[in-house]
């Protein structure tokens, strides 16, 4: 190698040092998770176009969907996603609570490490796997012991009218989403009730406070913030909640007041139809449906993240 | 001790808030025993090794949704591990930034993305471009689900790593980049190892990114650039169908399935357990 070269060379060491590479390429990957983001919406947001550009914002509000005359509106799969979430959070977050309660601060030590592994083994289990326990033993079940006692003793609501078809219902679906979402609602909810300093327990029980007394009175409303974002978050698994809830929720676009009815949800649309989608518009109105979720969540997931944050205060967060 | 009001609220309280844990076992337990008893009389040595036969004759397994979970979640470890660990030490390690933190942030927030929408991503990015689906697509639309948790999981067991140990390697004059790559990834290879595991758990039962990205396939797979079978799938294509034997096959299925899922998710903790000691 002649001696020009060689020099060349040296100067490139000599600049680039290990460390200087070193952190280049481990730099280049966190990098790949911003582009990863950026290109997630991208795609979505350049495939959904055909459908912005034909229905506008009457995409939103238009509650027809009707792929032989191209017709589509996401009314009530929005609609379908956002009763069967609500109705879940309705179901989950007191029990969320009461176990957050009961696992941080009112059971025997030696019964909280393994109780709590237990009920997050809950959201180890594949969803697929839930909707087919909730096709045969949770929609009979809610067909034949639930319903008729709600429609007996409630059915002046038109929340409990009308006939349930074999347990698949929007009232099935919510109550899938809040099995689901009960794990993640209740370990962060501890989580955050574990970060409450220990003299704020200690001033309440030199008072005198029973322990029930401690957890209301100091414990509670110091995580309330955190509380709010574990729920947020709960929110969030719900609406993005795809296979348990399309085995179950019936799969039918119409807006019905009653909770007996089928619906349809914004994830489940895309799990059903996609495949058999035909048109471009069709395939267009489908991406533009999940545009629409991927912005959701986006939105759900930074504000309860920023409320779980600011308490629990640790450098870079640590809630997963 | 005297009872008086609040002792008993007391009471009742802690009656009530472990009743709320009672009820939410129970479906856990449900879930678990129906696939046990359900899944346990499809299992058979023909149900594992062959593929499966059309409606109405007996026999036939899943062996090829075996190997195709085998395969799409391998690729999506290919793509994944690299681009999550590697990111997960940037931040650890160097990303004591506004870059560093943003990406922090949107690593955990991407954690929240609706699987339904990877498969999306995975349709218009892999499937659109190749004009069929395939077994990479489904790879792909797994990733986008595992990078993030990978990610997070790896910067926080780094984290773990006493300062102390860093010093002194870096006292002994070596550089920080050797330093990072042997002592700190080495004291740190459980929980990293641990975290990848973990994502493994939760996207090898995942569906909804694989329905329109892998699709399925009735025979062994035969290219990464072709459809493929996969277990969830092919347990959700049982499950919606109106035939007995059928649906036996789709809790056949569960069975294997939650039995890999489990062996993962409780090896992991005792594990962990042993190793980070509270």
């Amino acid at each position: 190698m002649d001696r020009a070269k060689l020099s060349f060379f040296r100067i490139i060491r000599s600049k680039l040092s290990g460390d200087f590479i070193f952190e280049a390429v481990v730099g280049f990957f966190a990098l790949c998770i911003l582009f990863l983001a950026f290109l997630l919406f991208r795609e979505l947001f350049i495939e959904s176009g055909l459908s912005r550009n034909s229905f506008g914002l009457g995409f939103l509000t238009t509650s027809t969907w009707n792929p032989v005359s191209e017709v589509f509106g996401a009314l009530p799969f929005i609609f379908g996603t956002l009763v069967s979430s609500f109705l879940a959070l309705l179901i989950a977050v007191p029990f969320s609570l009461g176990i957050a309660i009961f696992l941080s601060e009112l059971a025997p030590e030696k019964l909280r490490t393994p109780l709590s592994f237990i009920i997050e083994l809950l959201a180890a289990i594949p969803s697929v796997i839930i909707g087919l326990w909730g096709i045969f033993i949770l929609a009979p079940f809610i067909h034949d012991y639930l319903a008729p006692p709600l429609s007996t003793y409630l059915g002046f609501l038109p929340l409990f009218q009308g006939p349930m078809y074999g347990g698949l219902s929007m009232l099935t679906g919510g109550v899938i989403l809040a099995i689901m979402i009960v794990p993640i609602t209740s370990s962060v909810s501890r989580e955050v009730i574990m970060t409450v300093p220990t003299h704020q327990r200690e001033a309440a029980i030199a008072l005198g406070a029973t322990g029930w007394e401690t957890t209301r009175i100091a414990v509670l409303p110091f995580a309330r913030s955190g509380i709010f974002g574990a729920v947020i978050l709960g929110f969030g698994r719900a609406i993005g909640e795809t296979m348990a809830v399309t085995m179950v929720i019936g799969n039918s676009p119409r807006i019905s007041e009653s909770l007996f009815s089928p619906s349809y949800t914004m994830a489940s649309v895309i799990a059903n139809e996609f495949v058999e989608a035909t048109s471009k518009l069709y395939i267009s109105s489908l991406i533009e449906i999940g545009f629409l979720l991927l912005v959701i969540s986006f939105i759900i997931n930074i504000a309860a993240r920023i409320l779980v944050w600011k308490l629990l205060n640790v450098e870079g967060g640590g809630v997963t | 001790m005297k009872w008086n009001k609040r002792k008993i609220i007391d009471r009742v309280m802690s009656i009530l808030t472990a009743a709320c844990v009672v009820i939410a076992i129970i479906p856990l337990l449900s879930i678990l025993y129906t696939v046990i008893i359900n899944g346990i009389s499809a299992v058979n040595l023909d149900f594992l090794t062959q593929i499966p036969k059309p409606v109405g004759e007996a026999g036939g397994g899943l062996g090829n949704a075996i190997q195709g979970t085998f395969i799409v979640v391998g690729i999506a470890c290919l793509i994944g591990l690299p681009i999550g660990i590697l990111a997960g030490v940037y931040l650890s390690e160097y990303g004591q930034n506004r870059f560093g933190r943003t990406v922090s942030f949107v690593a955990d927030v991407l954690t929240g993305t609706p699987s339904i929408v990877a498969g999306m991503f995975g349709y218009t990015f892999i499937v659109l471009y190749f004009g069929s689906f395939s077994a990479l697509a489904g790879g792909v639309a797994l990733s986008v689900l595992m990078i993030p948790i990978v990610t997070r999981t790896t910067e926080e067991s780094l984290r773990l790593v006493p300062g102390s140990i860093k010093e002194a390697s870096l006292a002994l004059g070596i550089p920080k980049w050797k330093t990072t790559l042997y002592i700190v990834l080495g004291t740190a290879r459980s929980g990293i190892i641990t975290g990848v595991l973990l994502s493994i758990a939760r996207i090898s039962g995942e569906t909804a990114p694989l329905l329109f990205t892998s699709f399925g396939n009735m025979f062994w797979a035969n290219g990464l650039d072709k459809p493929i079978s996969t277990m969830p799938v092919q347990i959700y294509t049982y499950a919606i169908t109106p035939f007995p034997d059928w649906h036996a096959k789709a809790w056949g299925g569960a069975l294997i399935l939650i039995i890999l899922i489990l062996i993962l998710n409780i090896g992991v903790r005792f594990v962990t357990r042993r190793k980070y000691g509270m």
